[in-house]
């Protein structure tokens, strides 16, 4: 029974609601003494809830382990073992890795759901399921926490199991900061889950103002709360990514011989660690607006609803390529281990990743074509907007030069992969229609948004996903996935993918407008069908979940290196042991040395001249 | 398995291994600073965004200009508290550590004395960027008040005897200190000077 008592969700649970308590009570407190009324919701959730965060990251290990140390006393050794080591905190990167990758693929599943819900109530005109105020409850909620899973998913599981070993380090550089990053997730879903039963909230996964910051539904304040939390997350965690690539690297891991996907998170962590605190900012000024009375967004005060915009997007454009960069990573990564070739013109690819980073900062502002920005500003950002598909480009040649004349390996992560590189397309050419001010005058706040966004997100970075997950299954877990489950899982999901989204481009061309629970009968026809497509692409995950389970449970033990493949993760045991490396091994070479091939790709095999020199 | 654990045990405690490690948590600082630093730039620029280059008349000159000069002063003490510490000289590091603790809190208390005698509010446009500039600010301010303790009572407890890098978590302290002062720099033309 003390076992229980003392398990750390659980003292992080107790500790929590102490907090809460706490925080609401001084300030009722003051609020009292002040002549107002002990108890407000929004202020009284908003102060309760730092001091509730406070007390679960305390409880959940932070002060046993770490906080102790600030006082002057010992901190305590880490006790827990086995399975308890996954609900607990830990400071080794690959119980992290594996943390953040089955609560994000959870939220993803449950995301998903929402989005069956969606195209339930959009498969006929008129109400079906929901009120109005339930389908923008789901579709905020399948919004966000379909942003968040995209942020995290592929950095903070993946970056943080694979990275390490990638590049021949123990561990990441900060590892109990990377224990403790984890731990503010499930604070995160839990306000979310909380603001959708609380009735959910108007604005979607934007949060534009006026709607958010005038007096609208509770659940607002419980969302910024969490997305401001995230943040947090994003920016530690891509702090922790650059000072272990910086200064983790083994012996030998110069640059130029980093695996692509090392180079993925590194970019993607420059923008996260950068950039996300805009979000965090522009909400916290829709947080003040509604519990401290200010008037950022409040035209009559001098404030301004386009501010908004600008703070959003100045982050949350970049986002999407804190999304997309470790996806190109891992697709590029799987490309070249299952062609058997080297990373087709692998220096251009890492510096069009870098040159993604810093366009990225410098776009946001197409997002306001729409929005009353002054037009001087529409030509600038149309012309930087479009230059993002230089570097983007350079990737696609690489990921092409990669596969082409190589010995495609069609096993599921390859097919993932090779999907990715078609949809990414689709989705890239999409977007220049939406970066033309001409074009996205008309097509703004329509399906054809919709479908581009969804896919650049979901058939780049979340088809990279799958291919990362199939790739490195054997690894994380030590066992094989069912091969026939894993292509019935991809065929599905990719063909229900394409009858999905591509019907969206057309009726966003007539003008359906996205974010409404209803729309004119003339649409209902392409409707069905998008929501039978739709229906086909959910079925797909049902395979996805059985495959992992059966396979993570009973599945064929795993060799170390089933791919054969060259890089470092690779050539240790499978799970990797405790400290990952015996003996911190000294790289002489490329990671993609595959062999040694004909001669007219070796100089463009970036690392492969470093061949001769190793 | 346990003899591996061992060696690493031993090597993490070679002197070029402890340099890394420094090096390494400065880098971290450094990038927190930088992210840190942009949510202040994003205020800034919100509040000329906002307000243009207008001044609100009635804040208080005399008061701005003790408490900038009382946080200016707190970055030089802070800075003999370091260099003490690093030198091995706890007793006088100590004591410019809590030197600065007392500007720190003379520095809050003189934002907590604007706020009350502000005789504009929150919900005006110019209020909007006043307060929450000086409350982020001075949130940053209390926490680095309460760094500043806990590194003061770790050196009281001998944590820091011999000085070098094994002080090296009072720098990291210190720096966060004068990165809040240099906001601070920024802040003061911006809400008071500009007319």
């Amino acid at each position: 029974m003390t076992r229980v008592v003392r398990a750390p969700i659980v003292v992080g649970l107790v500790l929590a609601i102490i907090g809460f308590a706490f925080g609401a009570g001084v300030l009722g407190a003051i609020r009292t003494a002040r002549g107002q009324s002990f108890w407000e919701i929004e202020v009284g959730m908003s102060v309760g809830y730092v001091f509730a965060l406070i007390g679960w990251l305390a409880g959940v290990g932070g002060w046993q382990h770490w906080g102790r140390e600030w006082f002057g006393l010992e901190a305590k050794p880490y006790t827990l073992t086995g399975w308890k080591r996954y609900f607990g905190f830990s400071p080794d990167h690959k119980v992290i890795g594996i943390q953040y990758a089955v609560t994000f693929i959870v939220v993803f599943l449950l995301s998903g759901l929402t989005a069956m819900l969606i195209r339930v109530e959009l498969m006929r005109d008129g109400k079906q399921i929901f009120t109005p105020d339930q389908y923008n409850a789901a579709m905020g909620f399948h919004g966000i926490t379909m942003v968040a899973v995209a942020v995290a998913v592929l950095l903070g599981g993946f970056g943080n199991f694979i990275v390490p070993l990638m590049i021949g380090a123990r561990d990441m550089a900060f590892p109990r900061l990377n224990a403790l990053t984890y731990w503010f997730v499930p604070p995160v879903a839990v306000l979310l889950i909380i603001a959708v039963l609380m009735g959910g909230w108007e604005s979607g996964w934007t949060a534009y103002p006026p709607l958010s910051s005038l007096h609208t539904k509770h659940g607002q304040v419980l969302f910024n709360l969490a997305v401001i939390t995230f943040g947090l997350v994003s920016i530690l965690g891509g702090i922790n990514f650059l000072v272990t690539i910086i200064y983790e690297r083994a012996p030998g891991m110069t640059w130029s011989r980093l695996p692509i996907f090392v180079w993925g998170a590194f970019a993607a962590s420059l923008i996260s660690f950068f950039f996300t605190q805009a979000l965090a900012a522009a909400l916290l000024m829709v947080l003040l607006d509604r519990i401290a009375g200010t008037s950022f967004f409040r035209q009559a005060e001098g404030g301004s609803p386009v501010l908004y915009e600008h703070v959003f997007w100045f982050y949350s454009h970049p986002a999407v390529y804190v999304m997309v960069l470790p996806g190109f990573g891992a697709a590029l990564e799987i490309l070249s281990h299952l062609s058997r070739k080297p990373l087709f013109a692998y220096r251009w690819v890492a510096g069009a990743m870098i040159g993604i980073v810093m366009l990225s900062g410098i776009v946001w502002a197409h997002h306001l074509f729409t929005s009353g920005m002054a037009p001087y500003l529409h030509a600038p950002f149309l012309v930087l907007t479009e230059m993002i598909s230089i570097p983007t480009g350079l990737i696609f040649l690489g990921a092409i030069g990669t596969i082409w004349a190589g010995k495609l390996w069609l096993q599921t992560p390859m097919l993932f992969a090779l999907a990715f590189i078609f949809n990414f397309l689709m989705g890239g050419v999409t977007g220049i229609y939406l970066a033309d001010v001409p074009t996205d005058l008309h097509l703004q706040d329509t399906y054809f948004v919709v479908a581009h966004f969804h896919y650049t997100i979901v058939g780049g970075e979340i088809f990279a996903l799958f291919a990362a997950i199939y790739f490195w299954f054997p690894k994380f877990t030590g066992r094989m996935y069912n091969e026939t489950l894993g292509k019935i899982h991809f065929w599905l999901m990719f063909i229900g993918f394409q009858l999905t989204f591509i019907p969206m481009f057309r009726v966003g061309i007539q003008g359906m407008n996205r974010r409404i629970a209803d729309y004119p009968h003339e649409y209902a026809g392409y409707n069905t069908f998008i929501s039978l497509a739709a229906f086909l692409l959910g079925s797909s995950f049902l395979f996805f979940v059985w495959n992992m389970a059966s396979a993570w449970l009973k599945g064929r033990v795993a060799e170390p290196n089933p791919w054969r493949a060259s890089t470092l993760e690779w050539q240790v045991s499978s799970p990797p042991p405790e400290h990952n490396f015996d003996e911190i091994p000294v790289i002489t070479d490329t990671p993609y040395g595959y062999g040694g091939g004909p001669a007219h790709h070796r100089p463009f095999a970036g690392g492969a001249l470093a061949t001769e020199e190793g | 398995m346990a003899a591996f654990t061992e060696a690493a045990h031993a090597v993490a405690h070679e002197p070029h291994d402890e340099v890394k490690h420094v090096r390494m948590n400065r880098l971290g600082l450094w990038l927190f600073f930088a992210s840190d630093g942009l949510v202040f730039a994003l205020l800034l620029s919100a509040r000329f965004y906002m307000n243009g280059t207008d001044t609100a008349p009635d804040v208080k000159q005399w008061l701005g200009l003790i408490i900038t000069s009382v946080l200016l002063i707190s970055s030089y003490t802070a800075y003999r508290g370091e260099t003490a510490l690093h030198h091995g000289n706890v007793a006088h590091g100590r004591l410019m550590l809590m030197l600065t603790i007392l500007l720190g809190v003379g520095f809050f208390a003189g934002v907590v004395m604007e706020w009350s005698i502000a005789e504009f509010t929150v919900s005006e446009g110019y209020g909007t960027s006043f307060f929450s500039m000086t409350g982020m600010h001075a949130a940053h301010v209390a926490s680095g008040v309460l760094l500043l303790f806990l590194a003061w009572r770790k050196a009281g407890k001998g944590y820091y005897d011999g000085g070098g890098l094994k002080a090296y978590g009072v720098s990291g302290v210190v720096m966060y200190w004068h990165f809040v002062d240099v906001v601070w720099v920024f802040f003061y033309p911006a809400l008071y000077l500009i007319k």
